[in-house]
């Protein structure tokens, strides 16, 4: 399915252009596109490096299976095909702990530790069950203090910065809620395709 | 506000000192442990790049061309039916697709209408409230090489649109126009 979107973006911009004369404005696009894309990844070397690194120290002091055993009953429910205990646990954790508290750039690097762990759990290329809902989950956000939003409100001289972080909290619930949700449906649906 | 704002730059300090502590309690090579899991993250930033590129260079043309404005423009009338206002159309159709787009449509937004307005408040609400659903997909993905992705992309965008009409219906609530 991202084959197809993927190539459906870049098609249909192409062909949009040779009908509205804006070639040049694509290929600009293009190759700017692809710096920021080089300065994004060379960007998340440090981010990834620093929190991969002390990740590292904390999973060897038991912290993740520490906060695993903390929160078991809540996560065993929503990811019932990994193991007790295991450290892919701690890490989804830690990446759902991170993003409540708006460290995004921490979240991404302990989401694809989480990753890495599913995927040794499940052992083929194809996503598992528990990688939708972790994907699921992380799309849908979730966040507690939406800090870059307040950052600019309080740059265009706002009264009340933070009124927003209340309404954000119920519309972040109730996508992460309908996240959780609407995984559920789909993977009943798999279940009944296999089974026929 | 003083609060928030000391939450959250005492937080990433505060993992640190819990995360040192431990692992010196426990007689750990913490330096060592630090360096050996921290090489893993320059491999991983590498292996990213294509995936990155790729998708940011599709999303690029098609931004470029002018076709995902016209996109928007057709999708208006139809999205404001159901009583989306026209301003925010554009940013509920960019926010799963590009963060930095969707970043920076919200600043215009609340600059132009002022963060107190009725769209200025959507504005932050919505992007506080979903996240960019293609990056996460292709990063998370793209990093442990997952090549069939299921379900993963319908259910992050079904979500994305649950979570633009609640924030519209919250919002008209709570600061009622």
């Amino acid at each position: 399915m991202v084959n197809y979107i993927w190539a459906a973006m870049a098609v249909i911009g192409i062909i949009y252009a040779m009908f509205n004369g804006t070639m040049e404005e694509v290929n600009e696009a293009l190759f700017e596109s692809a710096d920021d894309a080089v300065m994004l990844s060379i960007g998340l070397i440090s981010v990834l490096v620093f929190w991969l690194g002390l990740m590292k120290v904390a999973e060897e002091a038991g912290l993740l299976t520490m906060l695993a055993k903390l929160f078991k009953p809540l996560v065993t429910r929503l990811f019932p095909d990994i193991p007790k205990d295991h450290p892919a646990m701690g890490y989804i954790l830690s990446n759902f702990t991170a993003n409540l508290f708006g460290l995004g750039n921490a979240a991404t690097p302990m989401g694809i530790k989480a990753m890495e762990q599913m995927k040794q759990l499940s052992k083929t290329d194809e996503a598992s069950r528990s990688m939708i809902t972790f994907l699921a989950i992380n799309t849908s956000s979730l966040t507690l203090i939406p800090a870059t939003v307040i950052a600019i409100r309080m740059k265009y001289d706002s009264v009340a910065p933070t009124e927003i972080v209340g309404t954000t909290i119920i519309a972040t619930l109730i996508s992460s809620a309908a996240a959780i949700i609407i995984d559920r449906l789909f993977y009943y649906r798999r279940v009944r395709k296999q089974k026929r | 506000m003083s609060f928030i704002s000391t939450i959250s730059s005492w937080m990433i300090p505060l993992i640190i000192l819990i995360v040192l502590i431990s692992a010196s309690w426990k007689k750990l090579p913490s330096y060592e442990l630090f360096v050996e899991g921290g090489k893993e993250g320059i491999q991983m930033a590498f292996s990213l790049l294509p995936f990155l590129l790729g998708m940011m260079v599709s999303i690029a043309i098609l931004r470029g061309s002018g076709a995902l404005d016209a996109f928007i423009s057709l999708l208006s009338p139809l999205l404001q039916t159901f009583g989306v206002p026209p301003d925010i159309v554009p940013l509920s159709i960019i926010r799963p697709i590009s963060g930095t787009a969707a970043l920076g449509m919200t600043t215009e937004l609340i600059s132009t209408h002022g963060p107190d307005s009725f769209i200025g408040r959507l504005a932050s609400t919505m992007q506080g409230s979903t996240d960019t659903t293609l990056y996460i997909i292709t990063v998370y993905f793209g990093a442990v090489g997952i090549r069939r992705m299921g379900d993963a992309l319908k259910v992050g965008l079904l979500a994305d649109l649950i979570g633009i009409i609640a924030s519209i219906v919250i919002v008209t609530i709570v600061f009622a126009r």
